[in-house]
């Protein structure tokens, strides 16, 4: 892949304001020194003056579409946008064709992330049968495969069923499972199309009430409580999903929640353009939503940022709202987009954003060659220049998709260089391997 | 840009629509109305331009309004219905329209059961026509509201220039209806006072912040209003559960025989139709000396004209008597 296996990275940032010199062989980080580290020639030689190391991010929400819908996203181009965007670790989402229900489908996709081999990928599996909410899928044998599953979710589908929900939780008690819901009930969202609220009513648009996410969050966190199993809550959007989850936090109670890039930028005025490159699930909320998951992701009531990276083919997206699908790609603009909406703001540090892009998403999931800088550590490691500006182009993006809703749009914030298991697999913003070339 | 008509391309929304737009379009529809009245059916102020009427979703009488507006400037007409078979849901929109403006469309008017439709169609690039938006879904219906104005104000021409000091309530599912939405924003302009009448449930989520008055009592607002709008309820909102029967809906909501006496002497009574006697409107309202309900199919040929006239840039209309 590169001539070298051995690399030295002189004068990097950390996120605690020091700088260091830092030797990587063999896969791991072999040296973190204030002082010039010795240099035999062979190695090759990143000057990061002026860049901030970060332990590679993680990711525990990615859609990868492979098996199934590989004209919109691959194993290899999700993993090519995720290196780009800074991620050394992502997590395949169970809503493939065939789905993640077994444990041949969530075998051959930790395969195929081997294969890629420039991110560590594991597959999430389904929690039920076909993602249909009726029974359970075999948990246990996708747990115990080659593939060592260890969060489940119906994403893309909430598991509604109460007592499939409380079964589910637990079930995965005997092997420390997480259930990742995507809390929306069904009944109240039928053929919903955006958030509920103002702009809904103005533009005749199916509402989304926030309730339906909210009741669903309070129903299970109650519900894990009771049985004693971890829960972890998709892409919170809600004012009131914050509050409960800060309540169940502060009663002691074993739940994580994430939040979307997306989330924490944009809000439902933008379906106005009625562009369905706005569509997505969970919608966009107000702008009291915004602000009340940024405050949440800051404070520690949200843990982690998941990127909720959804491909989808043009045709997908080029018609009218109702008719188009659900879903933003996001990898590659997450860093920006949580640089934008907490660090420029003075909302969090970098140290909070190492947290919660990287070492707690590492620390929930259990990737443990993951979120950590430290000597003997795997060295997955990705260097951002956190003063360029850049704009985003839909036409640049690795993915196989364009349905950025960031087009255009400009960022401070980007990422220059990272390292997989000692690898160098992003090279000054390029991948260092070969580029799957799409066209719109 | 001057605030006419014709600076527009599109006519999408009742809330691009300026005053002096509105009575320009009301306006021109007169005129419109008074030159076809006479010896001259047909004026050739639109000939040789094509308009489509892109139809994904049934309607005819609407089709048909547009079809004979067109025709009567003199417009050559394509029809297309998607009804159903090859153009199924969501599908085809940018291809059909495509198609269509290949085949010469200059303006394509476009009725589509998703929201949003024609503002795509006029914003995506897809195609350069002019578009007109015939109803999109529970969005809106800018022509509807146009010809319920025009009607209104053929009734209280002291209000020709300003509805202020008029009370209109629409009556029913404001929640699923593109023409109270379109109303509204046409209305208020126009500075009328607006009531909108129905149970909670068929009420929009936060219309509390729309310019209007709120009531659940159709009769408590009836006495005081100087037309009302009834709206079409269908049948499958029962099924959904906004209200538990029919006869419920109508004792509470419907414009039955008894409340016929509550209404003001001078008011009136509109529908966008098609009207469900029974249920909605009984049958002596929406026969009553009050119901302008066929004057709106009327007009709305006349107000059609007005936008096709407008938006294409037809040729000046001829003076009466001379041909061009």
């Amino acid at each position: 892949m590169t001539k070298s296996q051995t690399y030295l990275i002189n004068s990097a940032s950390l996120s605690d304001g020091s700088t260091v010199n830092l030797a990587i062989t063999a896969g791991k980080i072999r040296e973190i020194s204030q002082a010039e580290l010795n240099h035999d020639g062979e190695e090759t030689v990143i000057d990061a003056t002026g860049l901030l190391l970060l332990p590679g991010f993680v990711d525990l929400h990615t859609h990868l579409r492979e098996p199934g819908r590989e004209n919109s996203e691959t194993v290899l181009t999700g993993s090519q946008a995720a290196v780009l965007g800074g991620f050394t670790a992502i997590t395949a989402m169970a809503n493939t064709n065939p789905v993640a229900d077994s444990a041949g489908v969530v075998e051959q996709v930790a395969r195929l992330g081997r294969e890629a081999g420039i991110c560590d990928v594991f597959p999430i599996g389904a929690v039920s049968v076909g993602l249909r909410g009726e029974a359970l899928a075999e948990l246990s044998a996708m747990a115990q495969s080659a593939a060592r599953v260890r969060i489940f979710s119906d994403d893309g589908n909430c598991v509604s069923d109460p007592l499939l929900m409380r079964r589910a939780l637990e079930y995965v008690k005997s092997f420390d499972g997480i259930i990742a819901q995507h809390a929306q009930d069904p009944v109240l969202t039928k053929n919903a199309q955006m958030n509920e609220g103002q702009i809904s009513s103005k533009l005749g648009l199916k509402g989304w009430p926030a309730i339906a996410e909210e009741s669903i969050i309070a129903r299970d966190i109650l519900m894990a409580d009771y049985v004693g199993s971890r829960l972890h809550i998709c892409h919170l959007s809600t004012t009131g999903g914050v509050e409960i989850v800060r309540w169940a936090k502060s009663r002691g109670m074993k739940v994580t929640a994430e939040v979307t890039p997306h989330h924490l930028l944009l809000t439902d005025e933008l379906a106005t353009s009625f562009d369905p490159i706005y569509k997505v699930n969970p919608p966009l909320r107000r702008s009291e939503d915004v602000m009340a998951l940024r405050a949440g992701l800051a404070d520690g009531t949200i843990d982690i940022v998941a990127t909720d990276h959804a491909p989808h083919s043009l045709e997908d997206k080029e018609c009218e709202w109702s008719a188009a699908a659900f879903g933003m790609i996001g990898l590659e603009t997450a860093f920006a987009v949580v640089v934008e909406a907490m660090i420029k703001t003075g909302l969090m540090d970098w140290t909070r954003l190492t947290e919660v892009m990287s070492t707690k998403p590492a620390e929930i999931a259990g990737y443990e060659d993951h979120g950590e800088i430290s000597i003997n550590s795997a060295a997955n490691l990705t260097l951002v220049n956190p003063e360029e500006v850049w704009r985003v182009d839909r036409l640049l993006t690795a993915s196989r998709s364009f349905n950025t809703p960031f087009h255009g749009m400009e960022f401070t914030g980007k990422v220059r260089h990272t390292f997989f298991n000692g690898v160098q697999v992003v090279n000054h913003g390029e991948l260092t391997g070969r580029r799957f070339e799409g066209s719109l | 840009m001057m605030d006419t008509v014709a600076s527009q391309r599109h006519l999408l929304s009742a809330k691009d629509l300026s005053l002096s737009q509105i009575l320009e379009i009301l306006d021109t529809a007169r005129e419109l109305g008074r030159i076809t009245d006479g010896p001259m059916k047909k004026l050739p102020t639109l000939r040789g331009q094509t308009v489509v009427n892109l139809f994904f979703e049934d309607s005819t009488r609407t089709r048909l309004s547009f079809e004979s507006a067109a025709k009567r400037l003199s417009a050559d007409v394509i029809n297309f219905s998607a009804k159903g078979s090859s153009v199924s849901k969501g599908e085809g929109l940018k291809d059909t329209a495509q198609t269509l403006e290949a085949m010469g469309a200059d303006l394509i008017v476009i009725r589509h059961s998703a929201a949003g439709a024609a503002q795509r169609l006029a914003e995506s690039g897809w195609v350069s026509s002019s578009i007109v938006n015939a109803g999109d879904g529970t969005h809106e219906h800018p022509t509807q509201a146009l010809l319920d104005a025009y009607t209104i104000r053929t009734h209280f021409p002291e209000c020709e220039n300003s509805f202020s000091g008029l009370h209109i309530g629409i009556v029913g599912d404001i929640l699923h209806s593109r023409v109270a939405r379109s109303n509204v924003l046409l209305l208020v302009t126009l500075g009328a006072k607006v009531t909108l009448i129905a149970p909670p449930t068929l009420m929009p989520v936060g219309v509390e912040s729309w310019p209007v008055d709120i009531s659940y009592d159709l009769d408590d607002a009836l006495t005081s209003l100087d037309a009302i709008m009834m709206l079409r309820i269908q049948s499958e909102r029962m099924s959904e559960l906004f209200f538990p029967s029919e006869r419920e809906y109508a004792r509470d909501y419907g414009l039955g025989n008894l409340r016929l006496n509550l209404l003001k002497e001078k008011a009136i009574i509109m529908h966008p139709g098609p009207m469900n006697r029974g249920m909605e409107i009984s049958a002596a309202s929406a026969d009553n000396r009050k119901s302008a309900i066929l004057e709106q199919v009327r007009n709305g040929i006349l107000v059609r004209m007005s936008v096709l006239y407008l938006l294409l840039g037809g040729n000046p209309i001829p003076v009466e008597g001379v041909l061009v």
